[in-house]
């Protein structure tokens, strides 16, 4: 790995760690919030911008790490390091499952399966609904959040911890997508999204090698659903809906697919699209939608691969 | 009691369902004129879908902006709801059609019917039409009257005659579309494009032009349908994902571009939807239904009547 | 005592110290900076700052427009007399999409963002869910405008309100003696299948049984459904009562496929106006209501003696005596909901001035000031009637209504009175800790 794809990783979480110093409150919140959300999005577009694969379900990976975490902590009496452990868990043996059935699909028929077995998840969230209380959703309170690291008390209503605790895991998700895309799996990855048949010429096993994107790409989402439910305190069916399948899609596009960064980027441009239309026009859908038109039309490689094609050649 | 779910599987209302044949009957009534609907909202999909070979995910919003459309118009139109409706039929799939054909050639042309990229741009066309939609009409449910009202009493129960009044116009509509692509000059186009992009240019057929064609018609097809259904509905402006998505599945389990086959998967579905959740839970039948549409796509991708892809 | 404190409480520093460790970062000198930014005091001549969480799009959007126009209404109002502690009001609206995770993040903004001394306004359940946390955490007094049971069940937090609408537990509760006594004891209920539906179920089941009587069906319905006319056979055909509370544009199928099955030849309706909300009931195919009863928290149609209260409310929002906006008869307002902001906003001016609200600094005594507020009398401020505020539930009691559909018009049948709406919690928010 080069020295300056290092040293731009890390001064991009260097610069993330410093912003909490002069951000305002409002802008620590919100980051904290993008932090978490980024995850989803790096773990996507490992699916989607490295090996090629559109899911349109990725909602039930997120929402398996969200119920999981939230009810671990509510109703198994996990404490919260063990909910993220049990989510993550969740995570892998459910998208292990779903990828071995789904990615026998594909092309647009894989997008399909996906959204078909997401919306199936959705529907059981509210089928289910004396446990999950549905659309209405589960508070986690306060003293559900507490727990004890390495002797001390932690607070998870506490902003400041709290940003840390989302760069941290943000941190560790660029680090895990960088080490996984220069390696050789990622390059597989890239083979078999250029090319499937000659990969599997080659003497890869392609589809080992799509289940082991499909797996990571759903653990992310699982790991960041846990991490939204336990820091925001809060898990509902709407997580679990379409929308969310169709954000880290549009994260990822904006930002940039197969670029590490991107995804990260992407979301947090699309939340302050979001946020600066909403404070001045109940229209913010429509900003949505023409930014997502007019990206197809003129910037179909999202930012930062349109920086890599013009400028920056090197970037991951 | 407050506990008792009846919702699950097998509950003893299932037991107490003497009266079984009025049940049964009523389940066959509802299935049909479901399968009516499943089938005519899919039609414009099914049609796109098959030829052009991209999704087009605003298919939903162009099925809501017909229900609107028929809403507005049978307001401004004077002389009762039989008129409004006739004029719903001609204006608004007119109107739709205009949409599709400026989306077609603003956006898909450009885009070059990339598969994933339509998808990308027809999600965010989807926000923009609803919020136009949210802006223009607002956000109340619209009840639109049928065009007449006829309750066919049976002896258990009554049941709508414009619901029936939906089940034959689609059948006719259905048959018109099919007898269209299977015996005229302009489905013989369409198939010759539908089989091979590069085989129709050989021939001298224009696709850009029967792609831009067929596009407005798959619209303006909803956007019939929309008006045909929204007097069984209501016109709201988020009504799009469900018709969407029971679309997607209708023509997914019928196999691509086969529009018998989506006839099929909407006679199936519709019945099965009705009778499964007689004795299921509704929710854990849509469960099933949807695990089914995933189950055919991963086992048979072409769907169940639909030929491999080239 | 007016020191000014932080907005994370002095023992949570200690956490800053395991942020550190956790974020593996260096010397604790850095935390030297500006960090989580303390409130200054404001000043008097500033306006207070409400900050308004709005349904603007997303399917609670028919609400959030009426939600808008009555609160507007009544800031109008509230400045014109002097506004709060002699400080004008102003009003901070976001749209939260209806969707909760996007409501917890506007609750964070004008916590810290818009620097809003409370927030208010929410109706949609989830919505409230998704964000009552965040303002529990940020210590932003959050009046919700809701209806459901979550802050009387004692989910919520210490700065959670419901002080201008009564809870379903206690509509629900309110509704089974006069049913069990007018229409019928064996009830066949048909309501959503999620969380809202379950509050109808449980509370309503138990309450028609302490009056002698019986739910014979318990129908739930899928809240994805589009289509209705297959659930009617599980109604027994024993029903003396079919009760129905439906959330969603889909309630205008639900009520013509209704109408289709039974034709004129059916058990009396008692449904929940929640449906109809913004919807006339003389819309195409809902001449099957004609005859069936409701429970409307604030009737609709003002009737022939409306209370004088009633009719500057009326005045002031811009609604006429069928509920209708007075510029376009077709525009039905969301009558037995909206009430909720014009009051809510009367509770916040009252528990200001009782708490002496200066600033940021003073949430603590305005949560107390809140909680003390006991019986509410009817009046221009409360057009819907007196109340009884519960302080220990957060959540307010008051008088329902059941109206009869008579040539499209909803007419008073009953009042209830606010006992009948009460029922026995042990919850206590006032032991949390502020």
């Amino acid at each position: 790995m080069t020295a300056r794809i290092v040293m731009l990783h890390g001064a991009v979480i260097l610069a993330l760690f410093l912003l909490q110093f002069v951000a305002s409150d409002y802008a620590v919140l919100t980051i904290t919030r993008i932090m978490v959300l980024a995850i989803y999005a790096l773990g996507y577009n490992i699916l989607f911008g490295y090996a090629g694969l559109l899911s349109l379900g990725h909602a039930m990976f997120f929402a398996t790490g969200l119920y999981a975490a939230a009810l671990g902590v509510t109703r198994l009496g996990l404490a919260v390091p063990e909910a993220f452990v049990f989510a993550l868990v969740c995570g892998i043996i459910v998208s292990v499952v779903i990828g071995l059935v789904a990615l026998r699909a594909t092309g647009v028929a894989f997008m399909i399966v996906t959204l078909m077995f997401s919306q199936a998840a959705f529907l059981a969230v509210l089928y289910f609904g004396d446990i999950t209380r549905g659309d209405e959703g589960i508070v986690i309170k306060d003293d559900q959040r507490n727990f004890s690291l390495f002797g001390d008390a932690v607070n998870l209503a506490d902003p400041v911890l709290r940003y840390n605790i989302a760069l941290a895991f943000l941190a560790l998700a660029i680090v895990l997508c960088l080490v996984v895309v220069r390696s050789k799996i990622g390059h597989v990855l890239v083979a078999i999204r250029e090319n499937e048949n000659r990969t599997a010429m080659l003497g890869y096993d392609v589809k080992r090698y799509k289940l082991i994107a499909f797996v990571l790409s759903g653990s992310f989402a699982a790991f960041s659903g846990a991490a939204y439910a336990l820091l925001f305190a809060y898990a509902g069916s709407t997580l679990a809906s379409i929308q969310y399948s169709i954000n880290p899609l549009l994260w990822t596009l904006l930002g940039g697919a197969a670029t590490v960064l991107g995804p990260v980027l992407g979301t947090a441009l699309m939340f302050l699209l979001v946020d600066f239309a909403s404070g001045f026009t109940s229209a913010s859908l429509l900003f949505v939608g023409v930014v997502l038109i007019l990206l197809v039309l003129f910037f179909p490689k999202g930012i930062l691969g349109t920086i890599r094609q013009r400028w920056l050649r090197w970037l991951p | 009691m407050a506990g008792r779910r009846p919702g699950h599987p097998f509950s003893s209302r299932t037991a107490s369902l003497l009266a079984f044949f009025p049940h049964l009957l009523l389940a066959i009534l509802e299935g049909t004129v479901a399968a009516a609907v499943l089938a005519l909202s899919a039609l414009g999909l099914s049609l796109v879908f098959g030829v052009m070979r991209v999704v087009n995910v605003a298919h939903g919003e162009f099925f809501m902006l017909g229900a609107m459309l028929a809403w507005w118009i049978a307001k401004m139109v004077p002389g009762g709801p039989a008129i409004g409706f006739v004029a719903a039929l001609v204006v608004a799939p007119l109107a739709v059609g205009a949409l599709a054909f400026i989306t077609e050639r603003l956006l898909l042309r450009r885009i070059n019917y990339d598969p994933e990229a339509t998808i990308v741009a027809t999600i965010g066309l989807m926000f923009v039409i609803q919020q136009l939609a949210l802006s223009m009409f607002g956000a109340d449910a619209k009840a639109v009257s049928a065009p007449f009202t006829y309750r066919i009493a049976l002896p258990w129960f009554g049941f709508s005659g414009y619901k029936l009044f939906v089940v034959v116009a689609s059948i006719l509509i259905l048959l018109g579309v099919w007898w269209v692509l299977a015996k005229t000059k302009w489905g013989l186009v369409m198939r010759v494009t539908q089989f091979d992009r590069e085989t129709a240019t050989a021939f001298g057929i224009p696709v850009t032009q029967v792609y831009s064609a067929v596009f407005v018609a798959g619209a303006a097809l909803v956007a019939v349908a929309a008006v045909l259904i929204v007097p069984i509905q209501q016109a709201h402006y988020l009504m799009g994902l469900d018709p969407l998505l029971m679309s997607f599945i209708v023509v997914i389990i019928g196999g691509l571009g086969s529009i018998k086959g989506s006839v099929i998967a909407a006679v199936i579905i519709g019945l099965s939807d009705g009778i499964i959740s007689m004795f299921f839970s509704p929710t854990l039948a849509s469960i099933i239904a949807t695990l089914a549409v995933a189950l055919v796509l991963v086992f048979r991708p072409q769907g169940l009547f639909g030929v491999p892809a080239r | 005592m007016s020191t000014t404190k932080l907005i994370v409480p002095e023992k949570k520093r200690i956490t800053r110290r395991s942020a550190l460790k956790l974020a593996g970062a260096g010397a604790a000198s850095m935390f030297a900076g500006p960090g989580f930014v303390r409130y200054a005091q404001a000043q008097s001549s500033e306006p207070i700052r409400i900050g308004f969480q709005v349904h603007k799009t997303g399917i609670g959007a028919a609400y959030g427009k009426w939600y808008g126009q009555t609160t507007d209404a009544a800031v109008k109002l509230i400045n014109e007399a002097g506004g709060i502690t002699g400080r004008p009001v102003e009003i901070i609206a976001e749209d939260d999409a209806t969707d909760p995770g996007r409501g917890a993040e506007v609750v964070e903004k004008f916590a810290t963002q818009h620097k809003c001394d409370v927030a208010f306004g929410t109706l949609f359940s989830h919505v409230v869910m998704g964000s009552a946390p965040r303002a529990g955490e940020l210590k932003l007094p959050y009046y919700v405008v809701s209806e459901g049971h979550h802050v009387a069940s004692g989910k919520l937090n210490r700065y959670t309100f419901q002080p201008g609408i009564t809870d379903v537990r206690s509509q629900v509760i309110a509704m089974a003696p006069w049913i069990a006594k007018n229409l019928g004891k064996k009830v066949a209920m048909i309501f959503p299948d999620f969380a809202f539906g379950y509050d109808h179920r449980d509370y309503f089941s138990a309450a028609i049984k302490a009056q002698g009587g019986e739910v014979n069906a318990l129908i739930p319905i899928p809240p994805t459904e589009t289509s209705f006319s297959r659930y009617f056979p599980q109604i027994p055909a024993d029903t003396e009562v079919i009760y129905h509370v439906m959330v969603g544009p889909a309630v205008l199928t639900f009520v013509k496929e209704l109408g289709e099955y039974y034709g004129s030849n059916h058990p009396p309706l008692f449904g929940f106006i929640d449906s109809l909300e913004a919807v006339s009931l003389k819309s195409p195919g809902l001449e099957f209501l004609e005859g069936s009863y409701f429970w409307e928290a604030y009737p609709r149609y003002a009737g022939a003696k409306p209370s004088e209260f009633d009719t500057f409310y009326r005045g002031k929002v811009g609604v006429d005596q069928y509920g209708a906006s007075v510029s376009d008869a077709n525009d039905v307002s969301t009558y037995s909901h909206m009430f909720g902001c014009w009051e809510t906003l009367y509770i916040i001016k009252q528990a200001m001035e009782a708490a002496g609200y200066k600033g940021p600094d003073d949430r603590a005594k305005l949560i107390e000031a809140t909680e003390a507020i006991t019986t509410i009398p009817e009046g221009n401020e409360h057009p819907q009637g007196d109340k009884v505020f519960n302080g220990k539930l957060h959540q307010v009691f008051g008088h329902q209504n059941i109206t009869q559909v008579k040539g499209g018009l909803g007419e008073l049948v009953y009042r209830t009175t606010i006992e009948e709406g009460l029922y026995d919690s042990t919850e206590d928010y006032t032991k949390m800790a502020l």
